[in-house]
């Protein structure tokens, strides 16, 4: 009975993705195309990853690593008779971010729309490499994301990138560790504290993980407290205001530092293998996590079901009567200015995923609000926190509460820095005070030579 | 190039001595024609990107400003950059450290096989040598497994002891993980190297040594070490400028390092970090040559030392 329900829902959502899909493909679809330019046949992006559906139409190249891409950009495809994707896998992460890097710089050789993280998007929007998404439409779909997600994805006013997958951050945690212990998940980070002192002393694991090499997730910590460490915007291209070296980044080191001083808290890298291994062994009873790792770990080859030990709670707070939410990683669809069918790309940066169904979602955590209140993502039973709806219990309003942040026009400079930093911080070699004040010396004087001006509040 | 085009004029020239002046140009047009493949693949893969890096290497471009013309403004910053002149520290420690241990493994390899000569020795010849067939990031990749405190083979031995193993990719024992890979893939190859050049030892040389009364100890010493004196000399080249040029094995472990192995821990690696992850190409540019010129002067200045020895200059 049950099944027979859940396979009509997934029909239903199929047949109304394809009639949505194929309704505006063939309405603004057709308009858009039509005013670029039109494209030889040597000018269309071959060698691809997936099969054209229909060989005639605008081919629009397209550089991602998300896994559910082979699915969504079939689908698009085949709604879409007159601009096709031609999608590559150009590498996660940093190995596009080089590859493309060297593409802007050789003024060639870009891809039509990219993927990229939120956090990336200054980095590339100074180097004139995106295009005002804007000018194509996209104001039309500003209802559809949350104030926080909006200011990530814009500058100036501009939508440079479609946003599709989230980050939202939560607290995963052993719920047969946290049994085992007496504990409950908790509310503050006093009461984090409390519980890793409490495992500490009943001889358990350790609490959870402070690393030196994920420089994105200290960065998040940094804002939960209130750090707004950058001011950017592309209309003021050469100014940045800096605000590194802050009582709420200090505050954050401190807490952390002391829980590491304590031996409460390992210190492994979070991009090597070990500290898979040590999740999966239960050397570690919490994880501070965005909502994309569940995906991440079930592809490491963590169980599903009822078995799963692990769940999730809400983000431990500073101020537990005024909530901050936060954002790591994430990833949105770009236009390059490099692309000659710009309203072709357009129209697959916005269309790729803007009617996220349970086909294209994958492990995504979907931006598009639509998506967020439909009732098979809001109701979902996640097996990989055995069957908690995680979801509604903790993405959602995570998600909800996040208000944005400032990145900088040069993230993978800064996040080494704060590696750098890290690595003296946490070893006690440097105090976080001494730490903070080098790190925002160093940006300062590297923004500097960059030719930026430089304000520090 | 130039050596062996006259070459080819030297050995014609008696020949073209008694022709005329005509006849004489065209062996020269024949050794062009021999070196012709080579120059042409070493001018477009090596002289021409060489000159346009060195070109790139004399402007400046920062994110918010355009490019500008710089002159040797980049070679300025570059040796007053300390996260330059750390990696290059780094490297010249590693490189007095690891060059005599390298040196002393191969050449004790090398003539205990070269004095053994059973099944075994010829066995245990290809076993030295097998990680030097191994690609380099292969290697890394097996070292890091190797080295992990978490899942490698160190984690079950100190669990038999109830300990938890040490993280041998951390700050204090970076330097001596790394020496032991590198030391482990190249010592084969120059033991090879060297084991070449004793095989090329006249053998009466120790029947007469032995009939003087030395024994194999002074054979080794005072025979067969100084006979080999040229292939050490080469072996201390080649190490020399591998290791000022060390980038595979840090960059391929450093994700494992938790920020021990820093962007710019050697100089190859801060400037590929510089111009693929932080788009400074130009300074990228000038990195690169100060290393090559830091190289070119370590070299000379050790080829210089050694020119009676090695007889390479």
């Amino acid at each position: 009975m049950k099944k027979k329900a859940l396979i009509a829902a997934v029909g239903v959502a199929i047949v109304s993705l394809l009639a949505g899909c194929s309704s505006t493909g063939a309405s603004s679809g057709s308009t858009s195309a039509a005013t670029d330019k039109p494209q030889s046949q040597a000018d269309k992006p071959s060698n691809c990853d997936n099969k054209i559906v229909y060989p005639s139409a605008t081919r629009v190249s397209l550089w991602g690593w998300s896994p559910t891409l082979p699915v969504a950009v079939d689908a698009f495809d085949k709604a879409h008779k007159d601009v096709q994707i031609c999608w590559t896998n150009a590498g996660a992460g940093s190995a596009e971010y080089q590859k493309l890097s060297t593409a802007i710089a050789a003024g060639k050789g870009a891809p039509d729309v990219v993927m990229l993280e939120t956090d990336h998007l200054n980095s590339f929007l100074i180097k004139g490499a995106l295009v005002n998404l804007s000018d194509y439409g996209a104001d039309k779909w500003k209802s559809d994301f949350s104030a926080g997600t909006l200011k990530d994805i814009s500058s100036n006013g501009g939508i440079y990138a479609i946003p599709d997958d989230g980050g939202p951050v939560a607290l995963m945690y052993r719920k047969d560790i946290f049994d085992k212990y007496g504990l409950t998940p908790p509310k503050s980070w006093a009461q984090y504290a409390a519980a890793a002192a409490k495992l500490k002393s009943a001889g358990g694991p350790a609490i959870g993980d402070w690393p030196n090499d994920t420089p994105a997730f200290t960065q998040a910590m940094f804002a939960q407290a209130g750090a707004n460490m950058f001011d950017y915007s592309i209309d003021k291209k050469t100014s940045l205001g800096v605000d590194i070296d802050n009582a709420a980044s200090r505050k954050v080191l401190d807490y952390w530092d002391d829980l590491v001083q304590k031996g409460e808290v390992i210190t492994t890298g979070q991009s090597s293998t070990d500290f898979v291994s040590e999740l999966a062994s239960g050397k570690v009873a919490t994880f501070i996590a965005a909502s994309w790792e569940p995906g991440h770990l079930t592809g490491a080859g963590f169980t599903r079901g009822p078995e799963s030990p692990w769940r999730v709670a809400m983000l431990p707070q500073w101020n537990p009567g005024s909530p901050v939410q936060v954002n790591w990683g994430g990833s949105t669809y770009a236009v390059t200015t490099q692309s000659k069918v710009p309203h072709a790309a357009a129209e697959v940066a916005l269309n790729l995923f803007g009617h996220e169904n349970q086909q294209t979602l994958g492990a995504h955590f979907p931006q598009h609000l639509k998506a967020q209140k439909a009732s098979w993502f809001v109701d979902a039973e996640d097996p990989f926190f055995g069957g908690q709806q995680a979801n509604k219990e903790v993405w959602i309003p995570a998600a909800h509460g996040y208000k944005g942040q400032g990145y900088s026009p040069f993230q993978d400079y800064y996040y080494q820095q704060i590696t750098a930093m890290l690595t003296k911080t946490t070893s006690g070699a440097e105090t976080s005070a001494a730490g903070l004040s080098k790190l925002q010396a160093t940006i300062v004087s590297y923004a500097k030579a960059q030719g930026f001006t430089v304000k520090v509040k | 190039m130039t050596g062996i085009g006259s070459y080819a004029v030297r050995s014609s020239a008696p020949r073209a001595r008694a022709t005329a002046r005509g006849r004489s140009v065209r062996p020269k047009i024949t050794g062009w024609l021999f070196v012709a493949p080579f120059a042409l693949v070493f001018l477009v893969f090596l002289v021409v990107p060489l000159a346009y890096a060195f070109w790139l290497s004399l402007f400046s471009k920062g994110l918010a400003t355009g490019t500008t013309f710089s002159g040797l403004a980049n070679y300025v910053k570059a040796f007053s950059d300390p996260e330059f002149l750390g990696g290059l520290l780094f490297v010249v420690v590693f490189s007095v450290v690891l060059i005599p241990l390298q040196m002393l493994v191969s050449l004790a390899a090398a003539l205990v096989l070269d004095t053994v000569t059973t099944k075994l020795a010829r066995f245990s010849r290809l076993m030295i040598f097998v990680p030097y067939a191994i690609p380099a990031v292969i290697g890394a990749l097996m070292w890091g497994f190797l080295y992990s405190p978490g899942f490698g083979p160190l984690a079950q031995v100190f669990a038999l002891f109830h300990a938890s193993a040490p993280n041998l990719l951390g700050s204090h024992d970076v330097f001596g993980a790394l020496l032991n890979v590198v030391t482990w893939q190249w010592s084969g190859y120059y033991m090879i190297i060297i084991y070449a050049a004793l095989q090329g030892i006249d053998s009466s040389l120790y029947e007469a040594a032995r009939i003087d009364g030395a024994n194999q100890w002074q054979i080794a010493l005072r025979i067969k070490l100084p006979l080999v004196a040229s292939a050490l000399v080469l072996i201390l080249v080649f190490a020399l400028i591998g290791t000022l040029q060390f980038f595979t094995e840090p960059q391929v472990l450093a994700p494992s390092s938790n920020g021990v192995i820093t962007p710019s821990f050697t100089p190859n690696m801060y400037a590929y970090n510089l111009a693929f992850a932080n788009s400074q190409i130009n300074y990228a540019s000038a990195i690169s040559f100060a290393l090559g010129l830091v190289v070119f002067v370590g070299v000379y200045i050790f080829l210089f030392a050694t020119r009676k020895k090695g007889r390479i200059v």
